[in-house]
């Protein structure tokens, strides 16, 4: 396909306005010796060939609906209403680019100063920025803003905070000499076991980073957490499991948090095979000037028009270059868009539901399998749509035995956490119909049977 | 004063009670709270309340204020805004492709593996170098992962006395935040009179304690390292290693392989070369491709077949990699962004490819040339698929760049961008990408010819400019000074 305009007549009139033979003596800077190499890549096909090809590579998967899906895990099959992706699909919102001149830009800017806003209101939080490329790496910059701020160079990280999101904290602190202590959480007596992360925060502490609702589903009181933060004066980090919870749940700004983060996938973004999502981090006003990343503001134009742009930007790279708080350049704004459309479709009574309906059908999720034999639910507390499990089989052959029955069987502890072996982490949301609660179950009463 | 287009907030548009969406009948979940102890119960829930038609409305018409690809001229230097093939949305959101979890059994998505794969083999194709991690979110991001692969290399070895990066004073401000956040120092390496970096320098600092050089090729001038070969291998001979910013890929595409200049690291913007859209500022995907010795610090998991087992020749995703630098960002990167650029790789194939670097490389020296008696151009030789100028010379005449910039926005163009790189002074960087046509080439060398006049004959028409949009200049001294960052 060629998406190249110029005629041959047209390159020979444009080769002689700049006074050479032919379009190879613009590339004359290159060494001879490696320019113009042989391409290993397959000739062209056209559109038709084009689309045939990747409708067989998509045919190759299993996507949710066709399967059941029983996975969450910082990734959440939550209904998004049409007209998110239809508008999210307008070609003058995702053909656009960053707001540099605000003049015409005026739609990207205040839909960002929008996402803002409804993040503060969802989180209880002061301030927001227009968001970073996912929970995981917003966990990443929180925790190396709890650094700068408090100047101290030891890290808690909660066992039960999701363990992509740890494993990126520990890739971006690499080599800085910070202490990192992350706590242990195993399974005592079917309950799941935690070591204490309060006994840990001490005076040296910089934050303190942890989750609602956790990894493994539970809904923690964290005031005691809280409290001995605050007594040694060590940040809170709270990281929010799955957006929708704050449907119902207390807010990161209800516990105190000093700075929250998530990641927003959960409000109306496609799966995509887990990417891209949208990271969403907001903080205390206190540390405003600390907050990475891409920030909208309100002002006025020469005749008092309302109007807005980046600003703030005297933290950033492009002007702060080795001294700027990040090297975070572009955001996730076309995805923060589809969290502004959801959050706006949906209001107060429709992410109520949403937050309501999933707790319920994983509560029948729990109810059920809490029959099966050779299955526990270990939760340690309430949860709200996720849930862990013991199973009698290891988690990985679970799994394959459950997509063998049309089944997404939850997450698989073991990598992650030795010791957990045999324990999945099983999600339901609004999407979870009751014949695939059934079907689950009936596929794991099988499963345990031929065991 | 132009007609009011100003959108209200969608606080403004809320109405008490209205109700935009239900999933279910009002009553169906009354009882989920109960099983929950109130004190883990949120008090309020404060959003909008509008109707699907308030949210349809606001947001068409938001679009209506926006430039873009499809409706304005572009040429944004070193973004790369070129046209988007439409059927890349198409495919991107196959059910087969938007509709998967991340941590389905990987005997579910074989074919999004294979995605991943073959990408992958073409990344690596078109750039020269043997292996890649497509995890990187955006070009930032890859450059963090690239400068961790040269760590753990370099730590590898048991090399650990290097501490400072040497980076071109001309170089994007994410490359010594990202050296920065390494924990390393910096030394800026001026520009020669040529716009290349200067070799000399390079030779004087390059040393025992040198990490690598991160620098960009074509670099932020416009301009192709002409000292390429013996730039990358003072950097070796001192046993640094060099990064390479691919954020100027376009130009070179076909022309040669980055590998073949002697980068060990490279980060791809896909989002930029290979055709998503930049969606406003974002999303991004920032592959990084390197040399084989590299290839056990990728970060994990890689994909990956099954050489052995019942499930053989099946990918898989690989955890089990030792000397890893770990995860930089959740799951496996962004695979949307990947589909789109297996997509437009497909459709151009080899002759495309070719043939994208060549046509943007001759649109923009077609421009400079229409421009250069007009516009001072300081580094006035043959560019690669940008330039930039400056207008120092109006700036005399008591027109600034900025003013040149807003006055494009009156004849629909969007702005190139201003101020960067930060070595020329009123600098205007121009990047007409290939997908433009010779017309609208034509009608932008017109436009610039206007501008240049009118700053002799009536400077005041450009600084009034923009003179009919939606908000005229914005006041970003009281923005920063008094920030409003939300509704009230």
């Amino acid at each position: 396909m060629a998406f190249v305009p110029l005629t041959a007549d047209e390159r020979q009139a444009m080769l002689e306005q700049i006074g050479v033979g032919s379009v190879a003596d613009l590339f004359a800077d290159i060494p001879a010796s490696v320019r113009f190499p042989q391409l290993d890549v397959p000739p062209p096909l056209t559109e038709i060939q084009t689309v045939a090809k990747m409708s067989a590579l998509a045919a190759k998967n299993q996507p949710v609906g066709q399967l059941a899906c029983f996975v969450g895990a910082g990734y959440y099959n939550h209904y998004s209403p049409s007209v998110v992706s239809h508008l999210m699909g307008r070609s003058e919102f995702y053909t656009s680019y960053t707001p540099y001149q605000p003049e015409v830009s005026q739609g990207t800017l205040q839909y960002s100063f929008e996402f803002q806003s409804l993040v503060c209101d969802l989180f209880e939080m002061d301030v927001a920025n227009s968001s970073v490329y996912d929970g995981a790496s917003g966990a990443a910059e929180a925790v190396l803003m709890a650094l700068r701020i408090s100047r101290r160079d030891r890290v808690v990280l909660d066992g039960s905070v999701h363990p992509e999101h740890r494993a990126v904290v520990a890739a971006y602190l690499d080599g800085r000499g910070i202490e990192v202590v992350t706590t242990n959480v195993g399974i005592k007596d079917g309950k799941l076991n935690r070591q204490s992360v309060v006994e840990q925060i001490d005076g040296e502490t910089a934050c303190v980073v942890i989750q609602q609702p956790d990894f493994f589903g539970t809904i923690r009181d964290l005031a005691a957490i809280v409290a001995k933060a605050r007594e040694v004066g060590a940040l809170v980090v709270y990281v929010v499991g799955d957006p929708v919870s704050l449907g119902l749940l207390k807010t990161p700004g209800g516990w105190d948090a000093d700075i929250a983060i998530g990641e927003g996938q959960g409000l109306g973004l496609p799966l995509q095979y887990g990417g891209p999502g949208v990271g969403i981090m907001t903080c205390k006003t206190a540390h405003l000037r600390q907050l990475p990343g891409r920030i909208v503001g309100q002002t006025t134009d020469h005749d008092g028009r309302r109007g807005f742009v980046l600003t703030l930007q005297a933290r950033e790279q492009h002007i702060r270059r080795e001294k700027a708080t990040s090297n975070i350049c572009t955001s996730q704004t076309l995805l923060a868009l589809g969290a502004t459309i959801y959050l706006a479709a949906m209001g107060p009574a429709g992410l109520k539901q949403a937050a309501g309906l999933s707790h319920k059908q994983t509560r029948a999720v729990a109810d059920q399998i809490r029959r099966v034999d050779g299955y526990r639910v270990v939760n340690d507390g309430p949860f709200f749509d996720e849930i862990t499990v013991t199973c009698p089989a290891d988690g990985d052959t679970m799994r394959h035995e459950l997509a063998k029955r049309g089944i997404i069987g939850g997450y698989a502890l073991g990598r992650e956490y030795p010791g957990l072996e045999n324990a999945l982490v099983l999600c339901a949301t609004e999407m979870t119909t009751s014949e695939e609660i059934d079907r689950l179950v009936s596929g794991l009463r099988e499963i345990g049977g031929a065991r | 004063m132009s007609r009011d287009r100003s959108e209200p907030l969608l606080s403004e548009l809320s109405r008490p009670g209205r109700v935009g969406h239900l999933l279910a009948a009002p009553d169906a979940c009354a009882d989920a709270t109960l099983d929950l102890p109130s004190e883990l119960l949120r008090d309020d829930l404060k959003l909008p309340e509008l109707g699907e038609l308030d949210v349809v409305r606001h947001f068409t018409h938001l679009s209506s204020l926006n430039f873009s690809i499809d409706n304005a001229f572009y040429p944004l230097g070193s973004c790369t805004m070129k046209y988007n093939p439409k059927v890349n949305e198409d495919v991107a959101r196959m059910a087969g492709f938007a509709g998967l979890h991340p941590y389905q059994p990987e005997e579910t998505v074989q074919g999004a593996l294979q995605v991943m794969l073959e990408l992958q083999q073409l990344l690596c194709a078109i750039s020269g170098f043997e292996t890649v991690t497509l995890q990187p979110a955006a070009g930032a991001q890859a450059e963090l992962c690239g400068m961790l692969l040269i760590r753990a290399y370099h730590r590898a070895r048991g090399d650990t006395k290097r501490t400072k990066v040497l980076i071109p004073d001309s170089a994007h401000g994410t490359n010594p935040a990202t050296a920065a956040m390494c924990g390393y120092t910096t030394v800026s390496i001026p520009t020669d009179a040529h716009g290349n970096v200067d070799l000399k320098r390079i030779k004087e600092e390059a040393d025992d304690t040198t990490v690598g050089l991160m620098l960009t090729n074509p670099n932020t001038l416009g301009l192709f390292e002409q000292e390429i070969l013996d730039v990358t291998k003072a950097i070796h001979d001192a046993g640094g290693l060099v990064y390479g910013d691919g954020a100027n890929l376009n130009a070179i595409l076909g022309a040669v392989k980055p590998a073949d200049l002697g980068f060990d690291v490279l980060h791809i913007n896909t989002h930029k070369t290979f055709s998503t859209p930049h969606g406003g500022g974002g999303p991004g995907c920032g592959p990084v491709v390197a040399r084989g010795f590299l290839e056990p610090y990728l970060p994990k998991p890689v994909v990956a077949r099954r050489a052995s087992g019942d499930r053989a020749g099946e990918l898989f995703l690989d955890w089990d990699r030792p000397e890893s630098i770990g995860k930089l960002k959740s799951f496996w990167g962004h695979f949307g962004v990947m589909v789109r650029a297996l997509t437009y790789i497909t459709l151009q194939g080899d002759q495309g490819i070719r043939d994208i670097g060549e046509a943007a490389v001759l649109n923009a020296n077609y421009l400079r040339k229409k421009l250069d008696d007009l516009y001072d151009v300081p580094f006035d030789r043959i560019c690669m698929h940008e330039f930039v100028a400056s207008g120092r010379r109006q700036k005399q005449q008591g027109v600034r760049t900025l003013d040149i910039a807003k006055r494009l926005i009156d004849f629909n163009i969007h702005p190139p961008t201003v101020y960067f790189p930060l070595i020329v002074e009123e600098a205007i960087m121009v990047e007409p990408t290939e997908a433009e046509s010779k017309d609208t080439l034509d009608r932008f060398v017109q436009v610039m010819r206007q501008i240049a006049e009118e700053v002799e004959t009536s400077p005041e028409l450009i600084h009034d400019a923009p003179h009919d949009q939606p908000v005229g200049r914005l006041d970003e001294t009281t923005a920063a000074r008094r920030p409003v960052l939300r509704w009230s």
